[in-house]
């Protein structure tokens, strides 16, 4: 396995062959540079963001709104205990991988394979973490209207709590049918409907006379305005779109951009984080099988373990800049 | 060096409690959210978010330097590795915030409102 660990031994003969630039083998000298570029490329995503939220920085979502459900606190508001939650789980996973890394200094093969072993595991919880923070930003809570213009109003109450579209729409006697492919003339269906028309939120808003509109806009306070009645009824005339929860082209958190890019770069790294377990998965049955103990050199658990720490790395990024900021 | 054999779990789980007390004051800032760092600015941007980009880059220091092992390389791999990220992050992050603060303006001061 000359091929793979390589040491250097002869300083004095630059040229001689066998030596290492930069001190470190190939692969985890490639290993490093690989980093270097993949978070060059995250770096362009999270600046993009940055871009898009200067863009619309008086009408950008803020975060601790978006993100406040727990696992088994239905309806309580905990904002970001959840992503806490995760971060330490990785950090966790982390630490478990460095171990990983120290004991095969020290060429003990059980305690890397159980130190392996528990890195895989946090990276599962925490992929699967990240699945139930989609499915509940996916899924929404409260649900929004979106004007003509594109932009978009939310309910509140007097105090200025979130009412949610169900508290108060009415039920019309209208009945518009779902088209679906098999009722479809020639390839044809559309997108699930909301659970209320424009004409149902309009017709509950103004039974119910307490409710007023927020909008996007971020006051000096740092808060959403909310506008009086008579200016609520105005903007609610210009509805287009009843918004429930979020996808792609449509999200009820405000910005369009918002929802596209939580997608991207919380998917790009939970990829990441994925392939990492692949890939620890791979070297942990590698571990299991002797094969770094006849190779005499655990440098292979050390090369994965650079990728799973740059993967923490970047969520400790992505943390910041999406819940904190 | 990472050539030496030697254990350094102390090390590592220091860097861990040190990681999540840094998380957890992250957190408790980002709930409570005080105001007196909320809304002073200091450059351009609040305090608030002065304290959050510090932290963070502290954490990825931390990250890099003990987890990684980047303090037992060489110095040439070190800033091999270090120099270019730092450069082309600062520089990225200067077009495209000094753009999107542009085009904000564009948008506020004339009759567009937004089209994209």
């Amino acid at each position: 396995m000359g091929a793979t660990v390589t040491t250097a031994n002869n300083e004095t003969k630059t040229w001689g062959g066998g030596n290492e630039p930069m001190g470190a083998s190939y692969g985890k000298m490639m290993m490093w540079f690989f980093i270097v570029s993949d978070a060059l490329t995250f770096s362009g995503f999270l600046a993009a963001y940055g871009f898009s939220r200067f863009k619309f920085i008086e009408t950008w979502p803020l975060a601790e709104e978006v993100f406040t459900h727990f696992p088994f606190m239905h309806g309580v508001s905990a904002p970001m205990y959840y992503v806490a939650l995760m971060t330490f789980i990785l950090i966790f996973s982390s630490v478990t991988m460095v171990l990983a890394v120290d004991a095969g200094h020290q060429m003990k093969k059980d305690k890397v394979a159980i130190y392996m072993f528990l890195t895989i595991i946090g990276g599962m919880i925490f992929v699967g973490s990240q699945a139930w923070e989609w499915k509940n930003f996916i899924k929404g809570e409260y649900g929004a209207i979106e004007t003509k213009g594109g932009s978009l109003l939310q309910f509140v109450d007097k105090d200025g709590k979130r009412v949610a579209l169900a508290d108060f729409a009415a039920t019309l006697p209208e009945e518009r049918e779902q088209l679906t492919r098999n009722k479809g003339r020639w390839f044809m269906d559309e997108p699930t409907l909301p659970s209320y028309s424009v004409a149902e939120v309009q017709a509950g808003f103004k039974s119910h006379p307490d409710l007023l509109i927020r909008t996007e806009v971020i006051t000096a306070e740092k808060k959403k305005t909310v506008l009086s009645r008579a200016e609520s009824e105005l903007r609610l005339t210009q509805a287009s779109l009843v918004v429930e929860g979020a996808n792609l082209t449509h999200n009820e958190y405000g910005s369009k951009l918002f929802a596209d890019f939580f997608f991207f770069i919380t998917g790009f790294h939970g990829f990441h984080v994925f392939s990492g377990i692949i890939i620890n998965i791979i070297i942990f049955f590698n571990v299991l099988m002797g094969t770094y103990e006849k190779r005499k050199s655990y440098e292979m658990v050390e090369k994965v373990g650079l990728y799973w720490h740059f993967v923490d790395l970047v969520w400790v990024f992505v943390f910041t800049v999406f819940y904190l900021v | 060096m990472s050539h030496e054999h030697v254990s350094n779990t102390k090390r590592i789980w220091f860097v861990f409690g040190l990681l999540s007390a840094v998380t957890t004051v992250e957190v408790f800032l980002g709930i409570i959210k005080p105001e007196f760092l909320h809304m002073n600015y200091f450059l351009g941007m609040n305090l608030l978010n002065w304290i959050f980009y510090s932290l963070t880059i502290y954490k990825a220091y931390y990250i890099v330097w003990a987890f990684m092992h980047m303090e037992g390389e060489k110095s040439t791999l070190r800033s091999a590795v270090v120099a270019p990220v730092i450069f082309l992050v600062l520089y990225l992050l200067f077009i495209l915030l000094t753009e999107g603060h542009y085009i904000f303006g564009v948008f506020k001061n004339s009759t567009i409102k937004w089209n994209f």
